[in-house]
C-alpha cells in the first residue's frame, strides 16, 4: 500500500518560525493581510447592510418591544403620580380605605389627567384587572372639575361612586402602581396578582394554560399528519422522472395559490354535516342520516385544514433532501441482502432524517402561530393560543397580556428547539 | 416630440393630478355590501359635488381599534374617517384615539331645524361618536324543518327549546348578547338583566342556560357565517346581523325567516381619529356634514336594510334600489319588528367585557 | 485460498427494452464459467450496464432467462440472489461507520455479533484498512472508500461480485493501482467477477475475458491479447487500442490471405478476417507500432507517405503521416536513438507484414 491516499496520516509541520513574518518593508504580515482584506470586508458588509437593517427593524425591534410591553406598566404612576406617592403610606391590609391626603392627591392628578384625557385610558388599563374601573374613571373624570375644593375630597369622591370608598378599588390601584408589573405574565399562566400575593385564578377563569397545552398538542398532531402524508409524496416526487414530478409538484403547491377563504369554504363544503363527504357516507349507508359525522368546527376540522395548508412545508424540504439521495444506496442495500423494508428503514430513512427535521420544525412553528384557519374551522375545541393573542391585540386592546402570551409562546418554541437540538442535533437539519 | 417636451408634458400631467387643490380622504369601513351602500349613498354624490376630493376606501374596520392605536403610537396617522361599532367608539374615545365631536356645531340640523344632537337623540353614546345606522343582532330560522311539525319559533326562548325545535343553532363566539338572551330565558326580567349579570351567580346562571344548548351550537366569529350555515342546512336557527338575513331571505330567496324577538340594537357610525392636521380635518368635517345629513342617511337604506340613526330620516326611507321592495318593513326599527327589543348596554359592557370574556372563553374551552 | 468458489452465470437469449420501441440489449447469450473475471466493455449506451443490472436483479429482462449456477433467477428478488456489488460511486451508507457498513450484509443475514466482528475485521485487513473501522465514509479518501466498497461486496462471501465502473471517480494513478489490487483480490479468493467499464486499458489489465459491447450486441468475446491482436470487426479494432484505418476493395482472396486495393490505387496484402469476398468493400486495420520505417524489400507491404507532424513522447515518437490519402495515419517509432533524421514534410517509405494488417468489415 502506498501513501498516496493516506494524506490524513501526514507528518506534523516543522517547528513554527521563531519570529513573526513581515513584509519586505517591515510591516508585520498579519497587519498587511488585514489591510488587504479590509476593502473586501467593507464591501461584504455593505452588501448585507440592507438586510441587516431590515431584520433589525422588522424582526428584532418588534420582539424587543413585545418583551418590554409584557412587563411595562408606567401608565398608573404617570397618570396619577401624586396618588401613587400618597398611597405608599397606606396599609392595604388595614381593612380601611385610604385617608383624605390620598383623595386630595387623586383630585389633583385627575384634574391634570382629564385635561390631557388620559384618565379614561387608565380606566381601560385597570379594567383588565378589575371590572368597573373603566366606567369609574370615565364617570369621575367628568365630575372632577366640578368638585368643591373647600370640602373634604373623600366624601365627594364617594358621592360620585361608592367604589371610591371600597378597599378593593384601592388595592388594585396600589398593586398595579409600580412601573413594571408581573401581572400580564401571571395572567398569561392563569394566575393573578392580588394584595395577598400571587394566586391561581378561580377554576372558571383559567383558560391560557389549557390553550397552550392544546396548541402544542394540535401542532404536534398536525406535524405528524403532515409527515405521514408528505413523506410518500416527497418520495414519489424524488423518484419520478422530471416531467411527471413537475406536474405533481404543481399539485403540491396548489394550496399556496388558493386564497384562504376559498380553501376554507371548500373544506366547509366537504366536511360539514350536510356536506359532500357526509352525504356520500349516508348515501352509501355507512352512517345513518341522524349519525352524520362532525368533522368541522372542532379539532378534526383544524387538523384537516391546517395539514392541508402546511403540507407543502413538509414536502419541499423532504423532497430536496430525498432528491440528493442516490438510488444506488437502496440498490446497494438490496444487493447486500436487505429486504425492501430493511433497505428503506436502515438505509433510506436515516438519510432523510435531516429533511424530516427541517420539515417538522417548519410545520410546527408555522402551525403554533396560526390563528385564522383555526378561527374559521376550529369551532371552540380547535382554537389555538394565537386566537387569544389576536383577540387581545385587536379586540380587547390588552396588548400587555397579548405580549406576555406571545413571549411565552416564543419561549416554548425556543425550549422545543433546545430539546430538538439535544435529541437530534440542530445541525442535522437540511432544507436542500 | 422631443424627449424634453415629453418630460415637460408628463411633469405637467403629474402636477395636474396631484395639484394643490385636490385632496385624498381615506375612509375606513367594513367592506362588502355595507361599504357599497356607503359608496352609493355618500361617496359618489359627494365626489360629484366636490371634484377635488378623492375618497379612498379602506376595508379595515374590523381591526380599526388596534390599527388606530398602532398608528397613534407610531405617530403616523393615515386614516381620515373610520366607521366603527359603538362599543369600539367608546373604547377609542377612552383611549384618546378619537376626536370629541360637538354634534350641533359640526353636523347639519334636521330639515325642520331640529339640532343634530336632538335628531340623533340618545344614540350618541359617546362624545366622539356620530351614529349612522341602527342594526340589530337577531335570529333567523329555517322554515322547512320537518322535525318541528309545522311550528315556527316566535319567542327568543325557543332558541333554548331543543324539544320543540330540535337542530343546531349558530351563536356568536363571544359573551355579548348571548348572556343577555340566556338570562332572559332563564326568567330574569329585562330591566334586571345587567344587575344579575354583574354577580357571580348571574354569570353562572347565564352560562348554565347556554350550557343546555352548547352541544347543539356552532359558534361563529364572522357575520357571514350564519347565513351560510342556514343556507347549507347546517343549522336550523342562528343569530347574525339583520342585514345579512335580509339579503339571505330577499336577495337569495332562501327558506328562512327572521325571529326579531329580543333583537339587540347596536349602532354603527363614524369617529374622526384624534390628531388630524387642520387641512385634512377641515376636509373630513365638510364631508361628514354632508354624509350624515337627513337625506343621506335615508338614502343608505335603499341599499341595505339598516335603519338610519336620525329620527328625521325615517319617513324618507324608500324602496330597495334593485329589488324595488319597500324597505321600511325590513328595518329593525319598524314597529312590527321592534315589539320586543334590547339596547346594547355599552357602558356596562365596557366595564365587564374583559372579565366576562375570560369567563366565557374558559367555559367554551372546557 | 485456492479452491474456486465462484458462481457460473449464463445469459440465454436475453433481450431488454425500456420503452417497447427499441432494444437496448439484443439477444444476449453469454456463458461465464466459475471463477472468471469477465469485463463488459463498451461505450456508454451500448447495453453493458443494463446487462449487469439485469444480473443484479434491479432491471427485469424483457425476454430470455438468466441462470446463476444453472438455476433461473429472473423471479428471484435482488436481496435473495446473494450477489455482491460495487457501485460507481461506492454507495457506502453515509450514516454508518465503515465497520457498520461492512457489518450490514452480515446483520441482515442474522449472523451473530462475534462472527460479524470477526468477518468485518478480516475484510478490512484484506483491503489494508484495519484501523479505519470507526470512521465515517466521508472521512476517507476516494481510494479508501473504494476499498471499503470492495470489502463490503465481499464480506458476506458471495460467489459472484458485480462491479459497475467502480474506478471511474479516481484519478489516473490511483485507478491503475486499484486495478492491480482488485485483480489480486480476485486471484486470491477466486470469486466470479463481472466488471463493467468503458475504459479499455482497465479491461485489458484485469480481465480473464472481455465482452466488447456495442449497440446492444456483444461484438467480440475474447481474452485481452486476442482482442488486441485479432479483432473480429472494425468496431473492436477501433475501440481497443490505437488503430489505423484504410478503406479499399477486396481484389483477391486465397485462404486467409487477401489483396486489397485502396481508394488511391495502392495494393496491399492483408489477412482476411471479416470480408464478404472479392469486390466487397473492406476496412483495413493496422496497429501503429507494427509499421516500420526501416523497410526491406521482403516486407509484404511497402507504401510511401509524407510526414505531417511529429510528437516526441520520450519512450517513443508519434509520427502522423499522410498515407494513401489518410492524413491521420499514425506510426509509433520506438526511441532507440536512431532515426533522428525524420523531418516533417519528408516523403518516406514505410512497410509492414500482411499478418499485422487485418481486412475487416467496411465502415462508412
Amino acid at each position: 500500500m502506498t501513501t498516496t491516499d493516506t494524506v490524513s496520516a501526514a507528518a506534523p509541520p516543522a517547528d513554527p518560525p521563531p519570529q513573526p513574518l513581515t513584509t519586505r518593508d517591515g510591516i508585520p504580515l498579519k497587519v498587511s493581510l488585514m489591510r488587504a482584506l479590509r476593502r473586501e470586508k467593507m464591501r461584504a458588509m455593505l452588501l448585507i447592510a440592507p438586510l441587516l437593517l431590515f431584520i433589525l427593524l422588522t424582526f428584532a425591534a418588534p420582539i424587543a418591544d413585545m418583551l418590554f410591553r409584557s412587563v411595562e406598566n408606567g401608565i398608573v404612576s404617570n397618570t396619577l403620580p401624586r396618588t401613587v406617592e400618597a398611597l405608599a403610606d397606606w396599609d392595604e391590609t388595614s381593612g380601611e380605605a385610604p385617608g383624605e391626603p390620598v383623595f386630595a392627591a387623586l383630585h389633583a392628578d385627575l384634574l391634570i389627567a382629564t385635561e390631557k384625557k388620559t384618565h379614561t385610558r387608565l380606566g381601560s388599563r385597570l379594567n383588565y384587572e378589575a371590572s368597573g374601573m373603566s366606567s369609574l374613571f370615565r364617570k369621575t373624570g367628568r365630575r372632577a372639575g366640578r368638585m368643591d375644593e373647600a370640602e373634604p375630597f373623600k366624601a365627594q369622591f364617594i358621592d360620585i361612586d361608592d367604589k371610591w370608598g371600597e378597599i378593593d378599588t384601592w388595592q388594585v390601584l396600589k398593586t398595579f402602581s409600580p412601573p413594571l408589573t408581573s401581572g400580564y405574565f401571571l395572567n398569561a399562566v392563569d394566575m393573578e396578582l392580588t394584595p395577598g400575593g400571587i394566586e391561581m385564578k378561580p377554576e372558571s377563569e383559567r383558560v391560557y394554560l389549557f390553550l397552550f397545552a392544546r396548541t402544542l398538542f394540535l401542532s404536534l398532531t398536525i406535524m405528524g399528519c403532515c409527515l405521514l402524508l408528505g413523506y410518500p409524496v416527497a418520495y414519489l416526487l424524488a423518484a419520478l422522472p422530471a416531467r411527471t414530478s413537475n406536474l405533481l409538484m404543481i399539485l403540491v403547491l396548489l394550496p399556496f395559490w388558493t386564497s384562504l377563504l376559498v380553501r376554507t369554504s371548500a373544506w366547509k363544503v366537504l366536511l360539514q354535516q350536510q356536506g359532500v363527504i357526509n352525504d356520500f357516507l349516508v348515501w352509501t349507508g355507512i352512517v345513518s342520516d341522524a349519525g352524520r359525522l362532525v368533522m368541522i368546527n372542532n379539532q378534526t376540522g383544524t387538523i384537516i385544514a391546517m395539514t392541508h395548508i402546511l403540507l407543502p412545508f413538509m414536502i419541499l424540504p423532504l423532497y430536496s433532501v430525498m432528491k440528493t439521495i442516490s438510488p444506488s444506496y437502496v440498490r446497494a442495500a438490496k444487493s447486500l441482502g436487505a429486504t425492501d423494508w430493511t433497505a428503506f428503514w436502515r438505509v433510506y430513512f436515516p438519510q432523510t432524517v435531516p429533511g424530516i427535521g427541517a420539515g417538522s420544525i417548519l410545520v410546527f412553528i408555522l402551525s403554533i402561530g396560526y390563528y385564522i384557519t383555526p378561527e374559521l374551522v376550529g369551532g371552540t375545541s380547535g382554537i389555538f393560543i394565537s386566537n387569544r393573542i389576536a383577540y387581545h391585540i385587536s379586540s380587547s386592546l390588552n396588548w400587555g397580556l397579548a405580549a406576555a402570551l406571545g413571549v411565552l409562546l416564543l419561549a416554548a418554541v425556543l425550549l422545543l428547539f433546545y430539546v430538538y437540538d439535544k435529541i437530534v442535533g440542530i445541525d442535522n437539519v437540511k432544507l436542500g | 416630440m422631443t424627449f424634453k417636451t415629453l418630460l415637460l408634458a408628463s411633469a405637467a400631467t403629474a402636477m395636474m393630478t396631484t395639484g394643490a387643490s385636490a385632496i385624498d380622504l381615506t375612509i375606513v369601513s367594513w367592506g362588502g355590501a355595507y361599504s357599497n351602500s356607503q359608496n352609493e349613498a355618500y361617496h359618489k354624490p359627494y365626489m360629484a359635488e366636490n371634484p377635488d376630493v378623492n375618497i379612498i376606501n379602506d376595508e379595515s374596520s374590523n381591526e380599526a381599534v388596534a390599527k388606530l392605536r398602532a398608528m397613534n403610537e407610531a405617530g403616523n396617522l393615515t386614516w381620515d374617517l373610520v366607521d366603527v361599532l359603538a362599543s369600539d367608539a367608546i373604547r377609542l374615545c377612552d383611549e384618546g384615539l378619537a376626536m370629541e365631536i360637538d354634534h350641533d356645531e359640526m353636523l347639519a340640523p334636521a330639515p325642520d331645524g331640529t339640532p343634530a344632537s336632538q335628531d340623533f337623540g340618545d344614540l350618541i353614546v359617546s362624545d366622539c361618536y356620530i351614529p349612522q345606522i341602527v342594526y340589530s343582532t337577531t335570529f333567523g330560522y329555517r322554515t322547512d324543518v320537518a322535525a318541528w311539525n309545522g311550528k315556527e319559533p316566535d319567542d327568543i326562548c325557543d332558541v333554548f327549546d331543543l324539544e320543540t325545535f330540535p337542530g343546531k343553532r349558530a351563536l356568536e363566539k363571544r359573551p355579548i348578547n348571548n348572556m343577555e338572551w340566556a338570562l332572559l330565558c332563564d326568567g330574569v326580567a329585562k330591566e334586571d338583566v345587567y344587575d344579575v349579570l354583574e354577580t357571580e351567580e348571574g354569570v353562572n346562571r347565564a352560562l348554565a342556560k347556554l350550557g343546555t344548548i352548547k352541544d347543539q351550537t356552532v359558534w361563529w366569529s364572522a357575520g357571514a357565517e350564519t347565513p351560510q350555515l342556514l343556507a347549507d342546512g347546517e343549522v336550523v336557527m342562528g343569530s347574525t346581523y339583520n342585514g345579512r338575513l335580509f339579503s339571505l331571505i330577499e336577495e337569495q330567496d332562501q327558506p328562512v325567516k327572521m325571529l326579531w324577538d329580543a333583537q339587540v340594537f347596536d349602532l354603527d357610525g363614524w369617529i374622526v381619529p384624534a390628531g388630524l392636521p387642520k387641512e385634512r380635518l377641515d376636509a373630513v368635517m365638510e364631508y361628514l356634514r354632508f354624509a350624515t345629513d337627513t337625506q343621506r342617511l335615508a338614502d343608505q337604506a335603499k341599499y341595505i336594510s339598516y335603519g338610519p340613526a336620525r329620527e328625521s330620516s325615517a319617513p324618507l326611507v324608500g324602496k330597495h334600489a334593485e329589488l324595488g321592495i319597500d324597505m321600511a318593513p325590513h328595518m329593525p326599527t319598524d314597529p312590527n319588528n321592534a315589539k320586543n327589543t334590547f339596547l346594547f348596554n355599552y357602558e356596562w359592557w365596557a366595564d365587564y367585557r374583559d372579565d366576562l370574556d375570560a369567563r366565557f372563553q374558559a367555559w367554551l374551552a372546557s | 485460498m485456492t479452491e474456486s468458489r465462484g458462481a457460473a452465470v449464463r445469459y440465454e437469449n436475453v433481450q431488454k427494452s425500456y420503452d417497447g420501441e427499441t432494444l437496448v440489449v439484443k439477444n444476449l447469450n453469454l456463458d461465464i464459467p466459475p471463477g472468471e473475471f469477465l469485463t463488459m466493455l463498451g461505450p456508454s449506451g451500448s447495453g453493458k450496464t443494463t446487462c449487469l443490472m439485469m444480473l443484479a436483479g434491479f432491471e427485469p429482462a424483457t425476454h430470455g432467462e438468466i441462470f446463476l449456477n444453472d438455476s433461473p433467477i429472473n423471479n428471484v428478488p435482488p436481496h435473495k440472489r446473494g450477489i455482491g456489488m460495487v457501485f460507481q460511486n461506492y454507495a457506502l451508507f453515509p450514516h454508518m461507520s465503515v465497520a457498520e457498513n461492512l457489518a450490514f450484509p452480515l446483520q441482515v443475514r442474522g449472523m451473530g455479533k462475534a462472527e460479524q466482528e470477526e468477518k468485518v475485521k478480516r475484510a478490512l485487513d484484506m483491503v489494508e484498512l484495519g484501523g479505519f473501522g470507526s470512521r465515517r465514509p466521508a472521512q476517507l479518501s476516494g481510494g479508501q472508500q473504494q476499498r471499503v466498497a470492495v470489502a463490503r461486496a465481499l464480506v458476506f462471501d458471495p460467489e459472484l461480485v458485480l462491479m459497475d465502473e467502480p474506478l471511474g471517480a479516481l484519478d489516473k494513478q490511483l485507478r491503475e493501482q486499484m486495478q492491480y489490487e482488485i485483480k489480486h483480490i480476485h486471484e486470491n479468493i477466486g470469486v466470479s467477477i463481472v466488471y463493467v467499464t468503458h475504459d479499455q486499458t482497465e479491461a485489458l489489465t484485469m480481465s480473464d475475458r472481455v465482452a466488447v459491447f456495442n449497440d446492444g450486441v456483444i461484438q467480440q468475446l475474447s481474452t485481452p491479447d486476442e482482442l488486441y491482436e485479432n479483432p473480429q470487426n472494425s468496431f473492436v479494432a477501433q475501440f481497443i487500442g490505437e488503430n489505423n484505418k484504410l478503406s479499399g476493395t477486396v481484389t483477391e482472396v486465397s485462404g486467409t490471405d487477401c489483396k486489397v486495393r485502396l481508394d488511391d490505387g495502392t495494393e496491399l496484402a492483408a489477412e482476411a478476417v471479416n470480408i464478404e469476398g472479392v469486390g466487397s468493400r473492406t476496412t483495413i486495420s493496422l496497429r501503429p507500432e507494427r509499421v516500420e520505417f526501416d523497410t526491406d524489400q521482403s516486407m509484404d507491404n511497402l507504401v510511401k507517405g509524407s510526414i505531417e507532424e511529429m510528437i516526441y513522447l520520450g519512450d517513443h515518437i508519434r509520427v502522423r503521416m499522410n498515407v494513401a490519402g489518410n492524413t491521420e495515419f499514425i506510426v509509433k517509432v520506438r526511441n532507440r536513438g536512431q532515426r533522428r533524421d525524420l523531418r516533417t514534410g519528408q516523403t518516406v517509405e514505410i512497410g509492414w507484414a500482411a499478418s499485422d494488417c487485418k481486412a475487416l468489415d467496411a465502415v462508412a
